[in-house]
C-alpha cells in the first residue's frame, strides 16, 4: 500500500527533453514525449481509474479499468500504456466509459470479501476507492459460484501477511519483485479464473527466494499484501519524511505515525537516493527502538565489578565530568579521548569532535570509520583531492561495465544493489573481484563476464596486474590524463605497472586468478564504454587498503572513467553516516572539512569561533589509544554510539585496554559489549528521537527528523551539550539546525548547507557552496579537486598475516543482508528469523579433510585467539578460504582478528587472517570466559533497577 | 612516564616500518625518505614519535627499517611538529 501522503500519477516519469502538447477533457496540458495519457491526466488533476498501474512500475495493461477515448483512435485504449501525442485529443468521462468501469469493477468485486468494515487496508484501499469512483452500486454475480474467498493466509514472513482472499491477480506484486528489487521471487500461476500469485516454486513467502524488501507489499493496492503492523495498530493519521538509520545507501523514508508511535515505514518516492524502495531493516527493523533492552535512565559505577546504580541526569553527568578532569589533572590533558561514531548525526559527530578538541583540550577524537573506510579518505584525498565518492547512485544508469571489488551490495546496500542489477539487466557488463562468489556473481538474468576469484590479500596484485593490461596494451586514454592529471605522476605510475613484475602473468601465482581472465577484464573495464568502479571493505580493510584505494583511483583515471555520469570511483560506505563521520572531523588529525590541524589558517579559524587555544598536532586514533591505555597514559574514554569491544580486531586486545582505563563513558541504546567495561552510562536515543542530517555514500545530506520524543528525556546532542558544559565548556544550543549553521560557517564545502535548503531540495550533495548551490552529483568535471589527478606507485607488499602449517587456511569476514554490523540494533528484531548465528563457511574440499560436517561445531584458532562456530559448508568459498560474520558478540569473530593494519590509516586488517580449522564439542575458553563475564554484567545491571521502555 | 613500558615502541616500529614499505617504491631514496618523514608528522601523536625515539635510543637492534629510520632523523633534526600541507 502507497504512503498516506503520496499521488500515484499511475506510471512512471518519462525522461524525454522533447515535450508534447496534448488536450485532455478540452484542457491542455504539455508533458515530456513518451509520458502515458494516464500520468499526463493525473498531472492536471484529471483521475482516471485504474487498479494495475502504479508510478512504482512500467505500466502493464491488464485490469482495463484506465479505457479512455481517444479522437480518431478505434476502441477504448488503455491509458496508463498509450503514449501521448501531439495533438491527442482524450476524453475520460462520458457514459461508454463509465458502463465499461463499472462491468470490470463488478467483475473484480463479485470474487472479493465485503469486509471492508475490517479489512486493513479500509480507507486507504485502492479497490474500495475505484468502486466508489466507477458509481458500482450492484454486483450482479453471487458468490455462490467458484472464488478464492476462502484461500488461506501466508502468515510465514514475521513482517507482512499474504491474505490470498483478497488479491486481485493485477500483478503489480510480482512486477515489484521483478522491476524494483531484481529477486523475481513472485509468479502469476495458472491461467484465467485459476490464477494467482505464488512465491518461487510455491511455497511460503518466508521458504522463498523472498528477501523481504516489502517492494511488493507497498505496490499492493489491496489489502492482500499488508505490514502486520497496519493490521495490527491500524491506519496512520500522519507521515514524517526521514532517513534510514541503517546503511551507507541512506535511503529515504515516511514514517507513518499514530500520534508517537510508527504504524510503518514507507520507503519514499520522493527520496533520491532510494526512489521508493528499501530493504527489510529500513522498511521492517525498528523494533529495537522500543525493545525492552533499552536503557533510559543514566548510570554509574565506580568499578566494573560494581553493581550499575540508577542516578540523575545531573548525578551522571556530574560524576562523568568530575572523573574527566580528575584523569586530566593526574595523569596530563592528552590522557583523555572520545570516539564517535558513524550511527550518530553529523551534528553529534561534530559536537563530539568540537568538545573533545575545545573542551578536552586535545585531539583523541576518532571514530569507526578507522575500522571500515579511513583508507578511502586517505587514498582518494591523495590522488583525486577529495576524500568521498565521486557519483550520485543514478549515475549507475549510464554505466556500461560496472567493475565490483571487494563489496558485496545485495547484502550490505540491498537498495543500490537492485538499482545496479537494474542496470545489469538493460545490459550493462559486470566484472567482480572478490574471494568469494557473492550473489552478484549469478543472479537472476545476471552473469558476471569475470569473476575474479582472486586470494584474500593480494588486492593490490590484482589491480597492478590490471593496471599493467591497460598500460601494455595501449588502453589508456592518453588525451584524458594529458588533460586532466600530473604528467611526471603519471610517467611514474606507467614505468612502474608496465614492469614484468606486475603483469597478470607474473601475479597469477599470488592471486590465484588466471592471466587470461585478468587480461580480458582489463580489455572490457578499458574498452567497453563508461566504467564505473563500486567498492566495499573487502578493498579497505588490508594491511594495505590505502594502497587498493589508490590502485582503484589510478585505474579509473588511466581509463578517463572519473568526472561525468556513468563513470567514478564509488566506496559503497557501510554504515548510515560513514562520510558524514569523516567530514565532520572525527578523525584526529584533521577539522570538518579535511583539514588538517597543523595548519594554522584553518586552526585560527576554529579558534576564533570555539574561542579556545587548539592543539595543532594530531590526536590518538582508536588502535593507539588501546597501545597508550595498556601503557597507563590514555585513561579517560567517552564514546557515543559505538561498540569498540565488539567490532574492533583481537577483542582480549581490546578489552585488556578498556579494563586498564579508569572512567569509561558509554552513551548508547543498550548495554552493549563496549558498556560492560563502562563506568557512566548515559541512555541514548534512537534516529527516530531526534534532529539531525545523515551523509550517505554519494555525499548525500538528508534529514532526520524527530517522530517521538527522546525515550531518555534528551537526544544524544544535548547529552553531548551537558557534559560538555560540566566540564567547563559552555555549549548553548537550542536546536541542531545551529550545529548545522556553525558547519557551514566554518567548513568550504558546506556554506550553502542549511536546514531550511535541505527541506526546499529534499536533499544535498556537498559540496554546496557558492559555486554549487543545489549541491554537487558528480565530482572532478573538468578538474579534480586536487588541480591535477595524481598516480601514485603501488607495489604490492604481501601481508605479515601468512598462512603456515599450523595456520593453513585464510578468514575473511563479510556481512549478510539481514543483520547490521554488531547487531545491537537487528539482533532486537525479527530479523533474526533469516539469521541467528555467524557461521563459518568452508569449502567442502577443507571440510572432509578435517571430518567437518554441515552444522558440526568448529575450533578457529588464529595467532591472536580462538573461538567456536557452527560450520557451513559450501563452495561460494574457495578452498583454502573460510568465511564468516560478526553480528553476534558471543562468536567471537574479532577475538581471532589480528593487530594487523593498513599501513597509513591503521584500518585492521580483518579480511585476512591465518587459521586453524578443527572439529569440536565445546566452546572455546574465550567463550567460556565471555559468557560468565557477560552473566555477571548483566546481574550487575538487573540489581540497579534502572530503565527499560514500557511498550 | 618512561617511554616503552609495556614494549608498545614495538608496535610504533613496525607502523613505522609498514609505512616504509609503501614509499619504497618511490625510485628516489629522497622521495621515499621524505614521503614517510611527512606521514609521520601528520599523522602521529607527538608522543608516539617521542616513545619510538626513547625505544631507539635504548635498544641497539630494534628492527627499524633504514628508510623509516632516516626520516625519523630527519623528523628530529628539523624538529618541526607540523607537516606540509597537500602532500601525502
Ligand atoms: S497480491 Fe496485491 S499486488 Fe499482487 S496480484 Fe494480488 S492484489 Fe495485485
Ligand atoms: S518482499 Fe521483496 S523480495 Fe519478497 S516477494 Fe516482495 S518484492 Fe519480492
Ligand atoms: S538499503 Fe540501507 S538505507 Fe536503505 S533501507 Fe536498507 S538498510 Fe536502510
Ligand atoms: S490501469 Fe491501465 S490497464 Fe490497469
Amino acid at each position: 500500500m502507497l504512503s498516506i501522503v503520496e499521488k500515484d500519477l499511475g506510471t512512471p516519469e518519462s525522461e524525454s527533453a522533447q515535450l508534447v502538447t496534448l488536450t485532455i477533457d478540452g484542457q491542455d496540458i504539455t508533458v515530456p514525449a513518451g509520458t502515458s495519457v494516464m500520468r499526463a491526466a493525473a498531472l492536471t488533476d484529471v483521475k482516471i481509474p485504474k487498479l494495475c498501474a502504479t508510478d512504482q512500475l512500467e505500466a502493464f495493461g491488464s485490469c482495463r479499468l484506465c479505457l479512455v477515448q481517444i479522437e480518431g483512435m478505434k476502441g477504448l485504449p488503455a491509458s496508463c500504456t498509450t503514449p501521448v501525442a501531439a495533438g491527442m485529443k482524450v476524453t475520460t468521462q462520458n457514459k461508454q466509459l463509465a458502463d465499461v468501469r463499472r462491468g470490470v469493477m463488478e467483475l473484480y468485486i463479485s470474487d472479493h470479501p465485503l469486509d471492508c468494515l475490517t479489512c486493513p487496508a479500509n480507507g486507504h484501499c485502492e479497490l474500495q476507492d475505484m468502486a466508489g469512483v466507477v458509481g458500482l452500486r450492484e454486483v450482479r454475480y453471487g458468490y455462490e459460484g467458484a472464488n478464492h474467498l476462502v484461500a488461506e493466509k501466508d502468515t510465514s514472513n514475521p513482517y507482512f501477511t499474504f491474505d490470498a482472499s483478497k488479491c486481485i491477480v493485477c500483478s503489480r506484486c510480482v512486477r515489484a519483485c521483478d522491476e524494483r528489487q531484481g529477486t523475481l521471487a513472485l509468479t502469476i500461476q495458472g491461467r484465467g479464473f485459476d490464477s494467482s500469485v505464488a512465491a518461487s516454486q510455491n511455497v511460503s513467502f518466508m521458504d522463498s527466494e523472498c528477501v523481504s524488501c516489502g517492494a511488493c507489499v507497498q505496490a499492493c493496492p489491496t489489502a492482500t499484501l499488508s505490514e502486520n503492523t497496519l493490521i495490527e495498530k491500524g491506519q496512520a493519521e500522519h507521515s514524517i519524511t526521514t532517513t534510514c538509520a541503517y546503511c551507507g545507501v541512506g535511503c529515504s523514508f515516511r514514517a507513518e505515525m499514530k500520534g508517537e508511535e510508527v504504524v510503518r515505514m514507507v520507503p519514499n518516492m520522493d527520496g533520491h537516493a532510494n526512489h521508493g524502495h528499501s530493504c527489510v531493516k529500513g522498511r521492517f527493523a525498528i523494533g529495537y527502538a522500543t525493545h525492552a533492552d533499552r536503557i533510559v535512565k543514566p548510570m554509574i559505577r565506580s568499578k566494573i565489578s560494581d553493581p550499575w546504580r540508577e542516578v540523575s541526569w545531573e548525578e551522571a553527568i556530574g560524576y562523568a565530568a568530575s572523573e574527566l578532569k580528575r584523569i586530566q589533572a593526574k595523569y596530563g590533558r592528552d590522557s583523555i579521548g572520545g570516539i564517535t561514531s558513524s550511527r550518530c548525526s553529523n551534528e553529534e559527530t561534530y559536537l563530539v569532535q568540537k568538545l573533545i578538541r575545545a573542551g578536552f583540550g586535545n585531539n583523541n577524537v576518532d571514530t569507526c570509520a578507522r575500522v571500515c573506510h579511513s583508507p578511502t579518505g586517505y587514498g582518494l584525498k591523495n590522488t583525486l583531492g577529495e576524500s568521498a565518492g565521486t557519483q550520485n547512485f543514478d549515475s549507475v544508469m549510464k554505466a556500461d561495465v560496472i567493475f565490483v571489488i571487494g563489496a558485496n551490495p545485495t547484502d550490505g546496500h540491498p537498495v543500490f544493489a537492485s538499482q545496479m542489477k537494474r542496470r545489469l539487466r538493460q545490459g550493462a557488463k559486470l566484472i567482480v573481484a572478490d574471494p568469494r562468489s557473492i550473489d552478484l556473481v549469478r543472479s537472476p538474468h545476471i552473469v558476471a563476464e569475470h569473476h575474479l576469484k582472486l586470494r584474500p590479500g593480494t588486492n593490490v596484485a590484482l589491480i597492478n596486474s590490471l593496471a599493467h593490461v591497460i598500460v601494455t596494451e595501449g588502453l589508456v586514454q592518453e588525451d584524458f590524463v594529458r588533460e586532466r592529471c600530473e604528467m611526471p605522476s603519471f610517467e611514474k605510475w606507467r614505468n612502474f605497472v608496465s614492469h614484468e613484475s606486475n603483469s597478470p602473468e607474473a601475479m597469477q601465482e599470488i592471486t590465484g586468478v588466471p592471466a587470461s581472465e585478468v587480461r580480458g577484464a582489463a580489455r572490457l573495464f578499458a574498452g567497453g564504454g563508461n566504467g564505473a568502479i563500486y567498492y566495499g571493505l573487502g578493498v579497505t580493510e588490508h594491511s594495505q587498503g590505502s594502497t587498493m584505494v589508490m590502485g582503484i583511483a589510478n585505474l579509473a583515471m588511466a581509463t578517463g572513467n572519473v568526472g561525468r555520469e556513468g563513470v567514478g570511483v564509488n566506496p559503497l560506505r557501510g554504515q548510515n553516516n560513514v562520510q558524514g563521520s569523516c567530514d565532520m572531523g572525527s578523525f584526529p588529525h584533521e577539522f570538518p572539512g579535511y583539514r588538517h590541524v597543523s595548519d594554522d589558517t584553518v586552526r585560527h579559524l576554529f579558534e576564533g569561533a570555539w574561542g579556545v587555544p587548539l592543539q595543532n598536532e594530531p590526536g590518538l586514533r582508536i588502535p593507539n589509544m588501546f597501545e597508550a591505555a595498556l601503557d597507563g597514559e590514555f585513561k579517560g574514554l567517552y564514546i557515543e554510539g559505538e561498540d569498540i569491544a565488539q567490532s574492533d580486531p583481537n577483542t582480549q586486545h581490546v578489552t585488556a585496554a578498556l579494563t586498564s582505563m579508569e572512567c569509561i563513558i558509554v552513551q548508547d541504546l543498550f548495554l552493549n559489549e563496549s558498556a560492560k567495561f563502562a563506568h557512566v552510562f548515559l541512555p541514548g536515543s534512537s534516529f527516530l528521537e531526534k534532529d539531525g542530517t545523515f551523509t550517505n555514500a554519494e555525499r548525500r545530506i538528508s534529514r532526520v527528523r524527530k517522530v517521538m520524543k527522546p525515550k531518555s528525556g534528551y537526544a544524544d546532542w544535548e547529552i553531548t551539550q551537558l557534559l560538555s558544559n560540566a566540564v567547563g565548556y559552555p555549549m548553548n544550543y537550542t536546536h541542531p539546525s545551529q550545529i548545522m549553521d556553525e558547519i557551514a560557517r566554518l567548513t568550504p564545502t558546506f556554506t550553502g548547507v542549511s536546514y531550511d535548503r535541505i527541506d526546499e531540495l529534499e536533499s544535498i550533495q556537498w559540496p554546496c557552496n557558492a559555486e554549487h548551490p543545489e549541491g554537487t552529483p558528480t565530482m572532478h568535471i573538468g578538474e579534480f579537486v586536487r588541480g591535477k589527478g595524481k598516480f601514485l606507485v603501488t607495489e604490492y607488499v604481501p601481508t605479515e598475516e601468512k598462512v603456515n602449517a599450523r595456520y593453513p587456511l585464510i578468514l575473511t569476514t563479510g556481512r549478510i543482508l539481514s543483520q547490521y554490523n554488531v547487531g545491537a540494533q537487528t539482533r532486537r528484531t525479527e530479523n533474526n528469523r533469516w539469521h541467528d548465528e555467524d557461521r563459518l563457511e568452508i569449502h567442502p574440499h577443507d571440510a572432509e579433510e578435517r571430518g567437518i560436517a554441515e552444522g558440526d561445531w568448529v575450533g578457529i584458532a588464529s595467532r591472536a585467539g580462538d573461538t567456536v562456530l557452527r560450520a557451513s559448508v559450501t563452495e561460494r568459498v574457495q578452498p583454502g578460504v573460510v568465511y564468516t560474520t560478526f553480528h553476534f558478540p558471543e562468536s567471537g569473530a574479532n577475538v581471532i582478528t589480528t593487530d594487523n593494519s593498513d599501513w597509513a590509516t591503521n584500518c585492521p586488517e580483518y579480511k585476512v587472517t591465518a587459521v586453524q580449522a578443527t572439529r569440536v564439542s565445546q566452546p572455546s575458553e574465550w567463550q567460556k570466559r565471555f559468557r560468565e563475564f557477560s552473566e555477571t554484567q548483566e546481574t550487575l545491571l538487573k540489581s540497579a533497577d534502572v530503565m527499560f521502555v514500557a511498550k | 612516564m618512561s617511554g616503552n613500558d609495556h614494549g608498545g615502541a614495538e608496535h610504533l616500529v613496525k607502523m613505522a616500518n609498514d609505512i616504509g614499505h609503501f614509499f619504497r617504491a618511490e625510485p628516489l631514496r629522497e622521495d621515499a625518505v621524505a614521503g614517510i618523514a611527512n606521514h609521520i608528522s601528520r599523522y602521529w601523536t607527538k608522543r608516539m614519535r617521542e616513545k619510538l625515539n626513547a625505544h631507539l635510543a635504548h635498544d641497539g637492534d630494534t628492527g627499524l627499517e633504514d628508510l623509516p629510520r632516516e626520516a625519523l632523523r630527519r623528523l628530529n633534526a628539523s624538529q618541526a611538529p607540523a607537516a606540509q600541507p597537500g602532500a601525502h
